[in-house]
C-alpha cells in the first residue's frame, strides 16, 4: 500500500475502535466502519479544518446478498480543500437501521430517500423519509438481488385509486 | 393556497410534479415529485454484460450522451485497469464537448422560451443540427449515439468529417454573438435572470450541486480539472465562474462554457494524433470487423466478447466526468462475474433539483420558472 491517506489516518486515532478496514482499489481509498458511528465519524470529517470533507458527492446502497449482513451504504465524500475523495463504508443487515446525516449536508435529504425507497434501509432523523422514485403504497425495494426483474404482473398498468 | 404544477408542463422540461403553496404570489413551500420516468436503469444493468450497459446510457440524460457513454466507459476500464490509445482518447474529448455545446444550446433555447424570448430557440436549434448531423456521420446516432466502447470508440471518423467540424468551430463565435445580442444585455432579460433564485456558497456546495449550477454560485469546481480524465490536462481551458449566484450567474457561466468548449474541440482538432480508436486487449475490446470475416481467431473472440462478455477482478471503482449538467458518476461494484454486481449512477440533475426549494422559497411564483429553468435538470437523468 502507499502513503497513508491523512484522513484514514486521522479517523484511525480519533475512531480506534470504529475503522474495521481500509483498503485501496485502484487508488481509491475505501474505508469501513462500524454503523453505529456513522454520523460522529462524518460529522468530523466535515468539520475537522485539516480534511474538510464539505461536499457528499453520493450515497448509495449496495446489496450483497446472500451475504450477511446484507447491505452496505457507501458515503462519497470529497473534501475541495485536499482536492481528494474518500469511500465511506457501513454493513446494515435486513430490517435494521442507519442514522441519517442530513443534517450534515442536506445534499442526504434526496439521496438516502433514494436508498430508502430502493432498499428498505431505514434512516434514523432523516426529516421526510418517504419513497421517491416510485409511488407511495407500492409493494417491495427493487434494487434488492431478491426483486425479480420482470415478475407475473409487470405487463399490468398502474392505476391509482381517485 | 397550493397549487400543482406539472407533471406535464412545458416549463418543467419533462416530467417534474411541483406542489407550490401559496401566501397570495410568494412561495411558502416548494414540495417536488420525481420518479415519472423512473425505468429502473440501475436495475437493468445488472442483469447486463459491461458492453450491453452501454446503450442504457444513452438514454440517462438524453441530451448529453457522448458525456454519460464516456463516464461509464471510463468507470469500466478503471474496473480493468487497461489504457485508451491515444486517438480514440482526443476524439472521446472532441465529441464530449461537441455535446455539450448541443446540451447547453438545447437549455439556452428552452430556458429562453419558458421566460418568453421565443426567437432564441430556433437558432439554438439551427446549430445543434450542425452538431446532430456530425453526430449522424460518426456514429449513425443523433439522439443516443452509443458511440463510445469499452477500449476506444466504435468508429474513426469518416472523411470530410473533420472538415465539418471545423466549420461548425469557426461559425460558432459568431453565433454566440447572435444570442448574446438577443439576451445578455436585454432589460426584459435582467429583470427576469438576475437577483432571482439566488443561492450561496456555502449551500451550494451542502446540497451537493456541480457543474455550471454550482460555479454560477462562485465555486471553481470542475472534475475535468480537479481529476483530469480522457487527457483533459492536455487541453488549455478556463473554468468561468459567477459571484451572486443568481439565474443570471448560471446563464453567464454556461454561454461561457460553450465558448470553452469550442476551443477545446479546436484544439482537438490541430491536436488529433494518428493511430488506433480502440484498444488492442483481446478480452475486451472486439476485433475489427474485416478481420471478423477473414480469420477464424478474431470470428472466436468477437462471439465470445459479444455474448460472454469479460470478467473483472474483484472490487469497485467510482469515476466522475463532468457532464453537460454537473459530476455525472458512475459507481461500479464486480463481483469478478461478466456483470456489474452493481451500478450507481449519481445523477448531476438530481442533487441540482433538490436544491430548488431552497432557491426559490420566498420569491415569486414566477421566479419558480427561471429557477428551474436555470438549474438545466434532465428528468431521464433524475429518475434513470
Amino acid at each position: 500500500m502507499a502513503e497513508i491517506n491523512l484522513a484514514v489516518k486521522k479517523l484511525q486515532e480519533k475512531f480506534p475502535a470504529s475503522v474495521l478496514e481500509v483498503k485501496t482499489f485502484r487508488d481509491e481509498v475505501n474505508v469501513t466502519v462500524q454503523k453505529g458511528d456513522i454520523f460522529e465519524i462524518c460529522k468530523f470529517l466535515y468539520s475537522d479544518p485539516d480534511l474538510q470533507y464539505q461536499m457528499l458527492t453520493d450515497l448509495c446502497g449496495v446489496d450483497y446478498f446472500p451475504t450477511q449482513p446484507r447491505f452496505e451504504v457507501v458515503y462519497l465524500l470529497y473534501s475541495m480543500k485536499n482536492n481528494e475523495r474518500l469511500r465511506l463504508k457501513a454493513k446494515v443487515g435486513d430490517g435494521e437501521a442507519i442514522l441519517s446525516v442530513e443534517s450534515i449536508w442536506k445534499a442526504a435529504d434526496w439521496l438516502e430517500r433514494e436508498v430508502y425507497d430502493l432498499f428498505g434501509i431505514h434512516f434514523v432523523n432523516h426529516p421526510d423519509l418517504r419513497r421517491i422514485l416510485l409511488w407511495d403504497g407500492y409493494e417491495g425495494h427493487p434494487l434488492r438481488k431478491d426483486f425479480p426483474v420482470e415478475g407475473p404482473d409487470f405487463d399490468k398498468p398502474f392505476v391509482p385509486e381517485v | 393556497m397550493t397549487i400543482n404544477m406539472g407533471p406535464q408542463h412545458p416549463a418543467t422540461h419533462g416530467v417534474l410534479r411541483l406542489v407550490l403553496e401559496l401566501d397570495g404570489e410568494v412561495i411558502v413551500k416548494v414540495v417536488p415529485h420525481i420518479g415519472h420516468l423512473h425505468r429502473g436503469v440501475e436495475k437493468l444493468a445488472e442483469s447486463k454484460t459491461y458492453h450491453q450497459v452501454i446503450p442504457l446510457t444513452d438514454r440517462l440524460d438524453y441530451t448529453n450522451a457522448m458525456g454519460n457513454n464516456l463516464g461509464y466507459v471510463l468507470a469500466v476500464e478503471k474496473l480493468l485497469g487497461i489504457d485508451v490509445p491515444k486517438r480514440a482518447q482526443y476524439l472521446r474529448v472532441m465529441m464530449t464537448e461537441l455535446q455539450r455545446i448541443a446540451a447547453h444550446l438545447i437549455w439556452l433555447g428552452t430556458h429562453a422560451l419558458d421566460i418568453g424570448a421565443m426567437t432564441l430557440l430556433f437558432y439554438n436549434f439551427r446549430e445543434r443540427e450542425d452538431i446532430l448531423r456530425i453526430f449522424e456521420e460518426v456514429s449513425g446516432g443523433r439522439l443516443t449515439p452509443t458511440y463510445m466502447r469499452i477500449g476506444g470508440v466504435s468508429k474513426d471518423l469518416p472523411d470530410g468529417v473533420e472538415e465539418e467540424i471545423k466549420a461548425f468551430v469557426e461559425a460558432f463565435p459568431g453565433h454566440m454573438k447572435e444570442y448574446e445580442t438577443l439576451l445578455t444585455k436585454n432589460v426584459i432579460w435582467l429583470k427576469r435572470t438576475k437577483g432571482v433564485g439566488i443561492i450561496s456558497k456555502e449551500d451550494a456546495i451542502n446540497w451537493g450541486m456541480t457543474g455550471p449550477s454550482l460555479r454560477g454560485s462562485g465555486v471553481k469546481y470542475d472534475v475535468r480539472k480537479a481529476f483530469p480524465y480522457s487527457g483533459y490536462e492536455e487541453f488549455d481551458f478556463d473554468i468561468p465562474i459567477g459571484s451572486v449566484g443568481d439565474v443570471y450567474d448560471r446563464y453567464i457561466v454556461r454561454l461561457r462554457e460553450m465558448e470553452w468548449s469550442n476551443a477545446i474541440v479546436e484544439q482537438a482538432l490541430e491536436k488529433l494524433p494518428k493511430g488506433p480508436i480502440l484498444s488492442d486487449n483481446p478480452w475486451v475490446a472486439l476485433p475489427p470487423k474485416d478481420n471478423v470475416l477473414t480469420d477464424i481467431d478474431a470470428l472466436i473472440r468477437q462471439f465470445k466478447i459479444a455474448s460472454e462478455g469479460f470478467h473483472p477482478p474483484k472490487g469497485e471503482v467510482y469515476v466522475g466526468v463532468e457532464a453537460s449538467k454537473g459530476e455525472l458518476g458512475y459507481y461500479l461494484v464486480s463481483d469478478g462475474s461478466n456483470r456489474p454486481l452493481r451500478m450507481r449512477i449519481r445523477p448531476p440533475s438530481f442533487l441540482n433539483l433538490s436544491a430548488l426549494p431552497k432557491m426559490v422559497e420566498g420569491s415569486l411564483i414566477a421566479d419558480v420558472i427561471s429557477a428551474i429553468g436555470s438549474i438545466d435538470i434532465v428528468l431521464g437523468e433524475i429518475d434513470r
